[in-house]
């Protein structure tokens, strides 16, 4: 910067360095100008948000963490010390683990269970990383062999002692139920939203009177029927086994929801779309295959996965038909008079809550990272 | 009411085909051949009658009737598998024979036991409404409740009873009714009554989950009938005997000192009742006419103990519950359970 020269024009040739914004725009304080202090509504809603926060959230802290209990082998352990209520009791949840995530699974059978879960995680991180490789092989793995596989190894038999469902509980008939009405759910949603948009009479009938007597029937309604009123109209004697009986009752019934929720993404497809494919030469399930149902699927996957969630926590209601899930093993055992205390329902219903809410976001999360990652080229 | 021509016809053939069973058979055959008995038990959990322990293996009374077939039909009080059932579910899934035996604090009413198809074989727990008062009132009796304020669950027949009982006693009492019992609780823990009135065993649980459990008082008037007991379908005499004379034994056991610990001893008893219960001596038979095996009894004790035993370690003393024998008493000591003897 040496250029002193005579009776000239200065021309300054280095921009200056940008100086850093005020104080009042930057930082924290920036951002929560423009994010909470934007307006005068928006600072009294953020006013009123804080005082609730404030309000509630030390007591809550305190509540679940630091008046907690979280070791004892009884009642004795959570019961009001000094005639002061004690916080979380996470004791009964520690001593109830087993049972929560495996049921009455005999103890020393539950590596099998056990193996299952793991096996079934592994496979479903290989299916949906993107990155891994032979993620084909991997998905038909998942949907011949394992099945199989889980079904010999949670239920018995060729070496292996018996488990009767009866037995299954917890989270273990929370994921039995859910994912087999995902799976078996999606493909008959499938087809039963093609058939209700077919040209032939009869498919077309079958289908629309499929979906809408299943949509038009509560979930309990079907699970009531499955437990209570088919064992009257069978031959006396002979049973169904009712996790079997619940299995079916909710595979057709979000089947039927999930076939409107694709029938959606169907009419979203120009129709320039299926005559396209009708001028290529394709057959209608070709011109489906490789034209319209990739696109179609693709627009509806927050819908599915909706579908989903809203099932993965319908899960609960198999309770009212007898079967223990993850929130009907932890509300049975309020009544085990061994740990009777005032602090065991909230802690194990803030427990299912919690396993509950891991599960659904997970799966919230994976479909948004999959619609980002599938939006490739035209945006609508 | 349902033929079975109808049923078949209807769904039976369009499920399974092969699988038809022989409906002559009796119960206690298809139980033989089976290889355990099929109980249904409280599903929701009733604390001291049906409810799962740490490792989830059902405990109670209701469970310890189920055992104690199990032991009375095989020697074995663990060959016996439980339905976790709901109130609505419960007499179905006894119809329907998805069970064998129901033991799920169920209510022996006239109009279930003449019109649902059930016979109960008998009453394990005289059940009825109660008060339960804070210490502090001083009250022992509910006599002394007059001008009371109690807290009730609406809609229920406990808040008729309620009504029933102050008026024929001529006193006056401001009932404080809640929807849901959750907040019944709470008000009563609260302070908000004096007194607080659901059926007994339902007290003792719920005073288990208050502040300060000792400062709450179960009276000992019982306002109400709720005699609760194991059912059987109707028309299989011979094992709804079974189920009721299972009962019976450990009413028997109890009476004269047999238990669990001490029934090998008791085999050698000079006393003629204790010998017929245990099947000792020559000719001394009473389980074969009825399709058992001649030490039923003694299996049964063996396996899960006498009423008593049974009573204390579930419900009584030896449980959180706490629950005072009171009507359960046997006669000889001022309760209603009474056995008819063995001979």
């Amino acid at each position: 910067m040496s250029r002193i020269e005579t009776d000239t024009v200065f021309v300054r040739r280095d921009f200056l360095e940008p100086e850093a914004p005020p104080p009042s725009l930057g930082g924290f304080p920036g951002w929560a100008r423009k994010n909470l202090f934007s307006s005068p509504l928006n600072i009294v809603i953020s006013l009123l948000m804080l005082f609730v926060l404030v309000w509630t959230l030390p007591s809550l802290i305190r509540w679940l963490f630091i008046d907690a209990v979280w070791t004892g082998t009884d009642r004795e352990a959570c019961l009001p010390k000094n005639g002061e209520p004690v916080g979380a009791c996470w004791a009964f949840v520690n001593a109830k683990l087993a049972q929560f995530t495996f049921g009455s699974y005999p103890a020393d059978q539950r590596w099998r269970p056990s193996l299952v879960m793991i096996l079934f995680f592994v496979g479903l991180a290989w299916v949906a990383i993107p990155k891994l490789p032979r993620r084909r092989e991997g998905v038909w793995l998942m949907l011949t062999a394992f099945p199989v596989l889980t079904f010999w190894l949670l239920y018995g038999g060729l070496g292996l002692p018996v488990v009767e469902t009866s037995n299954w509980g917890g989270l273990l008939v929370t994921l039995v139920v859910a994912i087999t009405g995902i799976v078996a759910s999606l493909p008959l949603g499938i087809l039963l939203a093609l058939g209700r948009r077919s040209k032939l009479p009869f498919i077309k009938i079958v289908s629309v009177v499929f979906i809408e007597v299943w949509r038009g029937v509560p979930l309990i309604t079907v699970l009531f029927m499955a437990s209570v009123m088919l064992p009257l109209f069978l031959p006396t004697g002979v049973n169904f086994d009712k996790l079997l009986r619940a299995l079916i009752g909710v595979a057709l019934f979000t089947g039927a929801y999930m076939a409107e929720t694709i029938r959606g993404g169907l009419q979203a497809i120009p129709k320039g779309q299926y005559e396209g494919a009708a001028s290529l030469g394709l057959s209608y399930w070709q011109s489906m295959r490789l034209i319209i149902l990739p696109q179609a699927l693709k627009i509806v996957i927050p819908g599915i996965v909706n579908s989903f969630i809203s099932l993965f926590k319908d899960t609960s209601l198999v309770m009212i038909i007898g079967l223990y899930d993850l929130l009907g093993s932890i509300q049975r055992n309020f009544s085990d008079a061994s740990w009777s205390t005032p602090s065991i329902a909230p802690t194990g219903l803030i427990f299912a809550a919690a396993v509950f809410w891991v599960f659904c976001f997970s799966m919230s999360r994976y479909s948004m990272y999959m619609e980002r990652k599938l939006n490739t080229g035209h945006k609508r | 009411m349902r033929s079975n021509t109808f049923k078949i016809l209807l769904l039976g053939a369009a499920f399974v085909g092969a699988s038809a069973v022989t409906a002559s058979a009796g119960t206690l055959d298809e139980i033989k051949a089976k290889g355990f008995v099929q109980c249904g038990v409280n599903g929701t959990g009733l604390a001291g009658f049906g409810a799962p322990d740490d490792a989830g293996n059902w405990k109670g009374l209701d469970v310890d009737a189920c055992r104690a077939v199990a032991a009375a039909v095989f020697g074995d009080p663990s060959k016996v598998k439980f339905t976790g059932l709901s109130a609505k579910e419960r007499f179905t899934a006894l119809q329907s024979k998805e069970i064998d035996m129901l033991a799920r604090n169920s209510t022996n009413t006239m109009s279930r036991d003449t019109q649902l198809g059930i016979t109960f074989t008998g009453t394990n727990y005289y059940d009825g409404q109660g008060f339960m008062v804070k210490k502090s009132l001083g009250v022992s009796s509910a006599k002394d409740l007059n001008g009371a304020s109690v807290c009730v669950q609406s809609g229920t027949t406990t808040e008729l009873n309620l009504a029933d009982y102050f008026k024929s006693n001529g006193m006056t009492f401001n009932a404080v009714v809640f929807e849901k019992q959750e907040e019944a609780d709470a008000a009563y823990d609260s302070g908000r009554c004096d007194a607080y009135t659901t059926d007994a065993s339902g007290l003792y649980s719920i005073r288990l989950k208050m502040t300060n459990p000792d400062d709450s008082l179960v009276l000992p008037e019982i306002i109400s009938k709720e005699p609760l007991g194991p059912a059987v379908r109707q028309g299989d005499d011979q094992w709804e005997s079974i189920v009721r004379w299972t009962h019976y034994a450990m009413l028997i056991a109890e009476e004269f000192g047999v238990t669990q610990a001490n029934v090998d001893e008791m085999k050698t008893s000079e006393n003629p009742e204790v010998q017929r219960l245990l099947g000792v001596g020559e000719g001394v038979d009473f389980g074969t006419p009825v399709g058992l095996s001649k030490e039923w009894a003694y299996n049964v004790i063996k396996g899960v103990g006498n009423y008593g035993e049974s009573f204390e370690r579930n419900v009584g003393e030896g449980s959180p519950l706490k629950i005072a024998r009171g009507l359960n008493a046997l006669w000889s000591k001022g309760g209603l359970q009474y056995a008819p003897p063995i001979r």
